[in-house]
């Protein structure tokens, strides 16, 4: 990976956790009504699979939106607003916090439905191949999702076609209170692409350096016509499955911890890049700084939204024709 | 006589069922470890152990077809979807295996089992967690759907769920399980496709269910004070449906409306509202009204989620024009 990429989806990583841990701030305050499913110990595997993606690419995303948005370049203060539900939001405040599609930076659709983007991704990668177009999809899924039909039926469909779609499966250790090891039945969920004929790879997801490589040799892959690739980043979620999960009876606050202060992505990105001598403590800050006052404006600009009015309550059932 | 939550009813119900019958289990995502996401089922895991309390993966279509199948078997499943909006992905197993072997089989295997999902609208949650879908379950022919009201109706309704010899979907509003009310103490049970006057009246009956008997009890309170009386009849089931109540409530009152949640075209309203019509035409002294949701999706905002539901002043409104409805002379 080279340093000035490095250094430009390190502070990807800086704007996905701080948009998080503002939408705790806000939510707190009660003005997020819906789940919120924070990306909070996850952001290594969204900067490193969208750097070498394109607006013209197409990402499904899960219930756990947040991180592929910004990493796909999704602006704070209308993802603020869809958060608040209100008007100005990237959805008008319809589709709420889970269902954030938007398309003009490449990310077509959030789903709250578990599972529910993998098929989808897997039809997108079937028009960019119809078009022959050069463009990529990708599915993003949870390892709990990884237990659902629709992904082998998926994995198969695109091998025998040789679609350009890249399954990355997030693979946090939990699905709400389900560990995987008691869920799934192998220890690496990768190895089953074996049985579908493409390949699986598994990679350290708190590690921003592998799971880039890994992903840009995937995309590479897909846009050359040679088809799918399914990629499994181990990471873990470092708050609870939403804010609000009285997580302790199914984990331990030491284990927290433990990931919290030694695996932190963001952390060892930083030690990386202040090794390579290409950040300073002060650079650092100054981003984080500038992130923030990025947020403030965000939550300014919700703040003034409206609720959508009545208006909106039928308008987008049908599209006009 | 104890007041428990609408919740925790449903949960003590399976709970005796599970120590009456030892075929009783429970499966589902997070019913055991967490006591479902709704704390429905806590202390299940504790007291029956992980045989008979599931944590499932996250795949709605094994966890339909397997208590469709272990149901085949002899098993009588209580099975659960954590939202009816994912039911989707079992629907074959539901509808073209669960409801027919009986029929197929000509009377030889039969599916008794029990599907739990919560279902209905409520603020922040988007449309993937908010449809209501009573109507496409009581089109199946084969499957019973239940849709409680109170604490006291969910259990009885859910023991003879439990023990009923079909496939039943057993729908649970999301906003009603912290809701609280006195439930009989020791076994009971209430048959499945008997209706229930939650509020006696002469003037209109309000034909209803799950959280709109609700809204109708409000709104009837409304009414009272000007001077209308508002028959509350609370459905409980769609599948059976109870014709002679909605028949007798609506022979005396002579005015009908069916209230319901979900998106008022092709729903459960249409069914109702034929029904009445075809055999009280004579008798009504206005048209039968359907009071629904919108044609559309509940959003993510408070406020359209709000709009998009029926509300206590439009179903009072909906009284007073059927009161004041002048026929031909
Ligand atoms: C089809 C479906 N089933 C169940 C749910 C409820 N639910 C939301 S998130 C979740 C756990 C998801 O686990 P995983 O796929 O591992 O993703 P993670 O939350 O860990 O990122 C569940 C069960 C849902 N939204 N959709």
């Amino acid at each position: 990976m080279e340093d000035a990429k490095l250094l430009r989806q390190y502070e990807v990583m800086l704007r996905e956790r701080y948009f998080v841990l503002e939408q705790c701030t806000q939510n707190a305050k009660g003005k997020i009504h819906g789940y919120l499913h924070c990306y909070t110990g996850e952001e290594a595997i969204a900067a490193g699979i969208c750097a070498d993606l394109t607006p013209k690419d197409t990402v499904f995303s899960t219930h756990r939106a947040e991180g592929h948005l910004v990493s796909m370049g999704a602006r704070f203060d209308r993802m603020m607003a869809e958060s608040f539900g209100r008007v100005d939001g990237y959805g008008k405040g319809l589709g709420g916090v889970m269902h954030m599609s938007v398309p003009e930076i490449g990310l077509v659709h959030s789903n709250g439905v578990v599972g529910g983007g993998i098929g989808l991704a897997v039809g997108a990668a079937l028009a960019h191949r119809y078009r022959k177009d050069g463009r990529v999809a990708v599915a993003f899924f949870g390892d709990g999702a990884s237990s659902h039909g629709v992904l082998y039926e998926g994995m198969n469909l695109a091998s025998v076609w040789k679609l350009p779609v890249i399954f990355v499966l997030e693979n946090n250790g939990f699905a709400i209170s389900s560990p995987a090891s008691k869920m799934i039945s192998v220890a690496d969920v990768a190895r089953r692409a074996d049985g579908f004929s493409l390949p699986g790879i598994t990679v350290d997801g708190n590690d921003l350096v592998a799971v880039y490589e890994a992903a840009s040799a995937a995309i590479r892959r897909a846009r050359t016509g040679e088809g799918p690739t399914f990629l499994e980043c181990k990471t873990y979620r470092t708050r609870g499955h939403n804010e609000g999960d009285p997580q302790w009876y199914y984990r331990t606050r030491e284990e927290v911890k433990d990931w919290e202060q030694n695996r932190d992505p963001v952390k060892r990105c930083k030690a990386l890049l202040i090794s390579k001598g290409l950040l300073t403590e002060e650079k650092d800050k100054a981003m984080i700084d500038a992130i923030k006052k990025e947020l403030a404006e965000a939550v300014a600009f919700a703040d003034a939204s409206l609720y959508p009015g009545e208006e909106y309550l039928e308008k987008y059932v049908w599209k006009e024709q | 006589m104890a007041e428990l939550t609408y919740g925790k009813a449903i949960g003590r119900a399976i709970a005796e069922e599970m120590r009456r019958d030892p075929d009783v289990f429970v499966m589902g995502e997070n019913v055991g470890t967490t006591g479902n996401i709704f704390k429905v089922l806590e202390g299940l895991l504790a007291e029956f152990g992980e045989e008979r309390v599931r944590d499932t993966p996250l795949a709605e279509e094994i966890i339909i077809n397997a208590a469709v199948g272990s149901a085949m078997a002899g098993l009588r499943p209580v099975a659960e979807i954590m939202y009816v909006d994912f039911t989707t992905f079992g629907l074959d197993a539901l509808l073209n295996q669960a409801s027919k072997s009986w029929f197929n089989s000509a009377g030889r295997v039969n599916c008794p089992m029990v599907l739990r999902c919560p279902q209905g609208a409520g603020p922040g949650r988007g449309s993937h967690h908010t449809n209501s879908l009573e109507a496409w379950f009581a089109h199946v022919p084969g499957l019973k759907v239940v849709l409680p009201a109170t604490p006291a109706d969910a259990k009885g309704l859910m023991v003879s769920a439990i023990r009923d010899d079909n496939p039943v979907v057993f729908l649970e509003h999301k906003q009603l399980y912290f809701t609280k009310g006195e439930v009989p103490d020791g076994e009971y049970s209430i048959p499945l496709g008997k209706a229930d006057v939650k509020r006696a009246g002469k003037d209109l009956t309000i034909v209803c269910y799950s959280i709109t008997v609700h809204t109708a009890l409000k709104a009837a309170e409304l009414l009272r004070k000007e001077g209308i009386e508002a028959e509350v009849l609370d459905l409980r089931c769609l599948m059976p449906l109870d014709r002679e109540a909605v028949l007798a409530s609506v022979a005396k009152t002579r005015r009908a409306m069916v209230l319901y949640e979900a998106p008022v075209h092709y729903g459960a309203g249409g069914e109702i509202v034929t029904l009445i019509q075809q055999e009280l035409f004579r008798d009504l002294r206005a048209p039968v009204r359907r009071i629904g949701g919108l044609h559309t999706h509940i959003a993510y905002a408070p406020n359209l989620c709000a709009a998009a539901v029926p509300t206590v002043e439009q179903v009072a409104a909906a009284a007073r024009d059927l009161v004041g409805y002048k026929r031909k002379a």
